[in-house]
């Protein structure tokens, strides 16, 4: 089996694929990306400079990192400067700015902000430090939600009593609907994530295709998954269709993950999200429930935030709905590197400007 | 030793801190310039041009998968002055203890350095140590500095690599992050990757005895092979492209790399060289690598060529090309 | 979101936990979204759990499916029929 999982990265059947694109590229597509692991790999694996002149890949907001509100970072600070307090996060969110500071910036200030790779490490060290108040950042879309559940179920199991999560995720398909009604992004059709998929399915997406006509397609992370998934779509869009076609059949179920969504449900609601740069969209964000109200941040602590102020000239929110690739961007290498980054598109790992920048020759004199 | 940690009077002069010296270093560092306790240590060294370095270690923890902080200084020092083509020959060791540091673990770490010493040839001829007080320092700090002599011919700089110079690298990629890495609280993950912490000046002298024409030496050490890769472009003005199918990587640091979001190519490594070599003595590089201590996993990686200045790319396993970006800050674990 | 690799359970724990293998790397995941998995199964992880069960007879024939591009040249509608949904 591992060299089955190893065989997606064949170069001969990548060649093929890139010629069938040729192929079927027949006009100029707009084709967008939701996720940033799909940017990241795109960039990682060079496809974007095997792509033919009709394909344009955008990245859209796919990065939940980057779409984290400024007010949503500014509250974990916020958070962290509290007394006893450790904040507890995956390593994508430390270096994200919000208004005023980040959780690097904060951590080489003295505040107790810890890396875990699994939110139940988080857990495990309320568990350890009963005079800590251990606060986890629970950001992520549907492939992170059902963990974070999981870890507020264990934690009520154990009658955990310091710890809580500041749940400021979010859903994808909703957003995918707002994207689709801007009237300023031009998308023809959609590389779908993966394992967003693996936990949602592909039903949730149908109504792309159904009510407005744009295909789309559940797509890996492998090189030869990314090809396939733009194959897909570049047919659909030469032969007039709109569906949504799963290409990623060995990493999601016609029906998802039943079990993940069961626990999701269980233990969130849907509530609006802000989302960096486009604004709230309603119903894609997650409350925690009644039920687990324990468990919840911003219930459990009491902190006022500063007033979140957006960074002047930072392009970020048109480089995620895909209006501007992120080379279009004004401070794009010039003031905004991931040196110093001033959005976060760029300081993100996953974020499209990082990826252009340090994988592509743009933005390098 | 009447303590059975370092405390405060150990380094304010007195008679604490001469028991310290002779219960603990002397016994180690048995060496006759260093036994003369004074001052300065006086040394023959032979004519020629002088390699001098220093560097000061702080890594935590101090002990880890395959070494501690004590192998990695003597180790990271001896590299550094290879790197100049120069045979490493005296080195010098300055401590700093924090109060409360286990005498135990301190004679851990010096027999550490005395045996990759003895390993490399070099002596430790002076030495130096200070105690600071609890919450300060971090168990143990340590800084060395390095002394040669360059060997006769020999004329070594990162500003003399050439279109068409081949690069080779000594060894497999990665194994001293992740192992240091696996010990980290809430990244914790089981492997047998243990650090490739080691001294490599018989490797070099090995590589330049086949390879004369050699261009440069440099290790990868923080910010893995990127960083040592776009200086040695950014020095040069020219761009190396490395072919990702012949860089050497074990599976257990591809797997943790993969499992944890990370960029092998960012990944700090302590025990291995990379040296750009004029083509047509590419070969016998390799060999002479492949054939000394730490060599074993040697391989040709990649190439020179004109431009654009100071721009590394990676041919992907896969067939298209992209850059070889260095690091920025610290590499995060990332699940997205 | 989406960093989740292959790896294969090779040690049941209690409360849903178990050891799996990425590549001879060992990790302590959750296994409370995939109750079917077991000693053998494939899994895909993310944060500490396993998120799917990999059929390895399924990721097979997706593999012999793509294969078949490339012999199939023109006859490109031969994947489409059998691995895309068709939306409405």
């Amino acid at each position: 089996m591992a060299d089955l999982l190893s065989a997606w990265r064949d170069p001969e059947l990548a060649k093929h694929l890139v010629e069938l694109i040729d192929q079927a590229a027949d006009r100029p597509m707009k084709l967008m990306e939701v996720c940033g692991t799909h940017t990241v790999a795109i960039a990682r694996f060079g496809l974007r400079g095997l792509m033919p002149d009709n394909v344009t890949l955008l990245s859209g907001p796919g990065c939940p990192v980057c779409v984290t509100a400024n007010r949503d970072i500014d509250y974990a600070i916020e958070l962290g400067r509290l007394p006893n307090v450790a904040i507890t996060t995956f390593g994508d969110m430390m270096k994200v700015p919000g208004s005023y500071s980040s959780l690097s910036r904060e951590k080489a200030d003295g505040r107790d902000i810890r890396i875990v790779y699994s939110p139940l490490d988080a857990v495990k060290m309320a568990a350890a430090e009963p005079d800590k108040q251990v606060v986890f950042l629970g950001v992520g879309f549907e492939t992170t939600i059902p963990t974070i559940a999981v870890t507020i179920k264990e934690a009520k199991k154990q009658g955990l009593t310091n710890f809580s999560v500041l749940s400021v995720h979010k859903t994808v398909p909703k957003a995918l609907e707002a994207l689709v009604n801007d009237p300023e992004v031009q998308i023809d059709g959609f590389i779908l994530p993966g394992h967003v998929s693996t936990i949602i399915g592909p039903e949730p997406y149908r109504f792309l295709a159904s009510q407005y006509h744009v295909p789309g397609v559940v797509t890996g992370f492998e090189p030869i998954d990314v090809l396939q998934g733009v194959w897909m779509l570049a047919r659909q869009i030469k032969e007039g269709r709109a569906e949504v076609e799963v290409a990623y059949k060995r990493g999601v179920n016609s029906d998802g993950n039943p079990t993940a969504r069961a626990l999701i449900e269980e233990v969130f609601e849907p509530c609006d999200s802000d989302w960096r740069g486009i604004g709230i969209i309603p119903g894609t964000g997650l409350a925690i429930r009644e039920a687990f109200s324990d468990f919840d941040a911003a219930k459990r602590f009491d902190v006022t935030p500063p007033e979140p102020k957006e960074i002047p000239g930072c392009q970020c929110g048109d480089v995620l709905r895909g209006v501007l690739l992120p080379f279009q961007c004004r401070l794009f290498g010039k003031g905004c590197t991931p040196e110093h980054p001033i959005g976060p598109c760029m300081v993100s790992s996953e974020g499209s400007c990082a990826a252009y920048y340090r994988y592509t020759d743009y933005g390098r004199s | 030793m009447h303590s059975d940690r370092v405390l405060l009077a150990h380094g304010s002069g007195g008679t604490m801190m001469r028991e310290l010296i002779e219960d603990v270093f002397i016994a180690r560092f048995n060496d006759e310039a260093l036994l003369r306790m004074d001052d300065a240590a006086s040394l023959e060294i032979p004519a020629g041009r002088i390699a001098l370095t220093t560097d000061t270690y702080v890594v935590t923890p101090r002990f880890f998968p395959g070494g501690d902080i004590g192998r990695l200084a003597v180790a990271g020092t001896v590299n550094d002055v290879a790197t100049a083509g120069a045979t490493p020959m005296f080195l010098t060791v300055g401590f700093v203890l924090e109060e409360g540091l286990m005498i135990e673990e301190l004679r851990r770490i010096l027999d550490s350095m005395v045996s990759v010493a003895a390993e490399a040839g070099v002596r430790i001829v002076t030495g130096d140590t200070k105690v600071v007080e609890r919450g300060h320092g971090d168990g143990i700090y340590i800084n060395t500095a390095g002394v040669g002599v360059v060997r006769e011919g020999v004329d070594l700089s990162s500003r003399y690599c050439k279109p068409g110079d081949v690069v080779l690298l000594s060894g497999t990629l990665g194994d001293h992050g992740i192992a240091v890495m696996s010990t980290r609280e809430g990244l914790s993950f089981g492997t047998d990757i243990v650090s490739d912490a080691a001294p490599l000046n018989h490797l070099v002298a090995a590589t330049l005895d086949a390879a004369p024409n050699t261009r440069c030496f440099r290790d990868p050490t923080r910010g893995g092979l990127a960083s040592c890769l776009n200086e040695l472009a950014g020095a040069s003005g020219v761009s190396i492209t490395v072919d990702e199918e012949s860089v050497p990587v074990r599976e257990q640091v591809r797997g943790a790399c993969e499992m944890l979001g990370y960029d092998v190519y960012q990944v700090a490594n302590e025990g291995k060289m990379v040296a750009v070599v004029p083509a047509d003595q590419a070969d016998a590089a390799l060999a002479a690598m492949k054939a000394a201590p730490y060599g074993a996993d040697a391989a040709i990686i990649g190439s020179v060529a004109e431009g654009p200045a100071g721009r590394v790319y990676v041919k992907t396993s896969f067939g298209a090309r992209r850059i070889m970006d260095m690091l920025v800050g610290e590499q995060l674990p990332r699940i997205c | 979101m989406c960093l989740a690799i292959p790896a294969q359970v090779i040690l049941m724990n209690e409360n849903q936990m178990a050891e799996v293998d990425i590549h001879g790397v060992t990790r302590t995941v959750s296994l409370s979204m995939t109750p079917e998995a077991e000693v053998g199964s494939w899994v895909l992880i993310h944060a500490g759990f396993a998120i799917q069960v990999v059929d390895e007879e399924f990721a097979a024939e997706s593999w012999e499916l793509i294969e078949q591009i490339e012999w199939d040249d023109g006859d490109v509608a031969s994947l489409g029929a059998d691995t895309a949904e068709v939306g409405v």
